[in-house]
């Protein structure tokens, strides 16, 4: 019965449930990063010690946050995969590695720009950077192997059991890798710890960070229909929505 | 079957396979005594400067040599179907890719291990240093071995997977390398290393907890 539900309707509802959801998601998260762009821009104060170049925070904080958090929902959805084989998930697993991986990049290329004016260099082996950049790497080879294997069900599975081995090192790496640059102890200007920040400066953040998160649901959203429509290609549900689309069956 | 046998047969085996099949095992030992003979070239025959990064050098081309070595572990076994035979004896799968992990360890492990030690020396370390790179590296390939098995049977039967495993696994790999490397970085200034080879040998314990399942499930789905 849940095995019956499992195949034949879900991914139909999923897809009729997920364009309801972009309905909202998509202008939400327009007006979250608009207000967010505009309060961190203009509204928030110039900081006393890094001028207006610390504003590049409200990309880069964000996409770091997102960087993990992807990783953490595609880890939900491995253990789905591997546990009860839920379809859904396969396809949000799927199309979240490339998501994960884009936000990595992101909050790797911020913090670069960002590292150039405030600590003369655009790189240092620093911990947080070195393990972001690992975190780059294991997106990588989750996308890797689901392009290696060409059936779409065996690699959603493979992939999970590769995201649940990263989960178990992220945190080895992690600390691994803060001992290995505390150990070094290079020229390490050290990360912005200030002890509070101006509720202006927070405001903006906070609106970034929800908008990059409704971002990447919706964006996810958009991505999964695809896949939905490329999995159940041959049913008839799909076959009625390419029909009432383009007026051609064939297409697809 | 009690578990020692299965153990038994399966090592008996891969030794078997190894021995018929040596330049397959030789390949990777080649290799990573080239990877470390290149680094005399690049940077001088200078044997103070090459004394100090020789235990970074030596990890890093064991790790590659082990990112080659582990690619072919399951590759025959699953071309002629008797990793299917494996899986439907009823036996435990997760024992079997420990005991695959063990060969490997034994067949690729140890002779680079072997190998260090000609190496070390012809870098020019300090005969304490070398024994606790000898250390780190005893537990590092382990876990190298284990972590590996997991990983190729994951990828076992595809296409260029000799790329694709390197690819996946030396990020898990790197860790390793932090303790190890920092290990006979310690032992070098005449610190106590004991910290980084227990954590090494808290990774190894993880590892063999770990990994077999792992091992289990990826050679269940490659299966499937």
């Amino acid at each position: 019965m849940f095995d019956f539900l499992n195949k034949y309707a879900s991914l139909m509802h999923f897809y009729r449930l997920s364009r309801r959801l972009s309905q909202w998601l998509a202008p939400l998260t327009a007006v979250l990063m608009c207000a967010g762009v505009v309060g961190g821009l203009w509204f928030a104060p110039t900081d006393y010690q890094q001028g207006d170049s610390f504003r590049i925070i409200y990309i880069h904080v964000p996409s770091a946050w997102m960087s993990l958090f992807v990783y953490m929902s595609m880890a939900g959805a491995a253990v789905s995969i591997l546990v009860w084989r839920v379809k859904v998930a396969e396809i949000a697993l799927r199309c979240s590695a490339p998501l994960g991986a884009s936000f990595t990049f992101l909050a790797l290329v911020t913090g670069s720009i960002w590292g150039k004016p405030m600590w003369g260099t655009w790189w240092v082996w620093d911990a947080r950077l070195t393990s972001e950049l690992i975190l780059l790497f294991l997106y990588l080879g989750i996308m890797a192997l689901q392009n290696a294997i060409e059936d779409r069900r065996v690699a959603a599975r493979a992939a999970a059991v590769l995201t649940l081995i990263g989960v178990v090192n992220i945190p080895i790496i992690h600390y691994s890798v803060e001992w290995w640059s505390t150990l070094h102890q290079g020229p390490t200007v050290s990360k912005f710890d200030r002890p509070s920040i101006h509720l202006h400066m927070l405001i903006p953040l906070l609106l970034m960070s929800v908008g990059f998160t409704t971002f990447y649901i919706s964006a996810l959203m958009v991505r999964m229909r695809t896949e939905i429509l490329r999995y159940d290609r041959k049913t008839n549900w799909v076959r009625e929505i390419v029909t009432t689309h383009h007026g051609s069956p064939s297409s697809v | 079957m009690s578990p020692q046998a299965l153990v038994c047969a399966v090592l008996r085996r891969e030794f078997r396979r190894t021995a018929r099949n040596q330049s397959e095992a030789g390949h990777p030992l080649i290799f990573f005594v080239l990877a470390v003979m290149l680094f005399p070239f690049a940077l001088g025959p200078d044997t103070a400067l090459l004394s100090v990064v020789a235990p970074g050098v030596i990890w890093v081309a064991a790790l590659l040599a082990a990112s080659f070595s582990v690619e072919g572990l399951f590759r025959s076994d699953f071309a002629d179907g008797s990793l299917e035979l494996m899986a439907l004896s009823g036996a435990p799968l997760a024992l079997v890719g420990l005991a695959k992990a063990l060969a490997h360890w034994l067949v690729a492990g140890v002779p680079v291990l072997l190998l260090t030690l000609p190496l070390a020396v012809g870098l020019g370390l300090d005969p304490g240093v070398l024994a606790i790179l000898m250390a780190s590296l005893a537990l590092g390939s382990g876990c190298m071995s284990l972590l590996g098995t997991s990983i190729s049977a994951l990828t076992v039967g595809l296409r260029g997977s000799g790329m694709l495993v390197a690819l996946l696994i030396l990020p898990l790999y790197i860790p390793l390398l932090i303790f190890g490397a920092s290990a006979t970085a310690n032992a070098a200034l005449g610190l106590s290393a004991a910290a980084e080879l227990y954590f090494l040998a808290g990774l190894l314990v993880l590892a063999l907890t770990l990994t077999p399942w792992a091992t289990a499930t990826a050679l269940r789905i490659r299966l499937s």
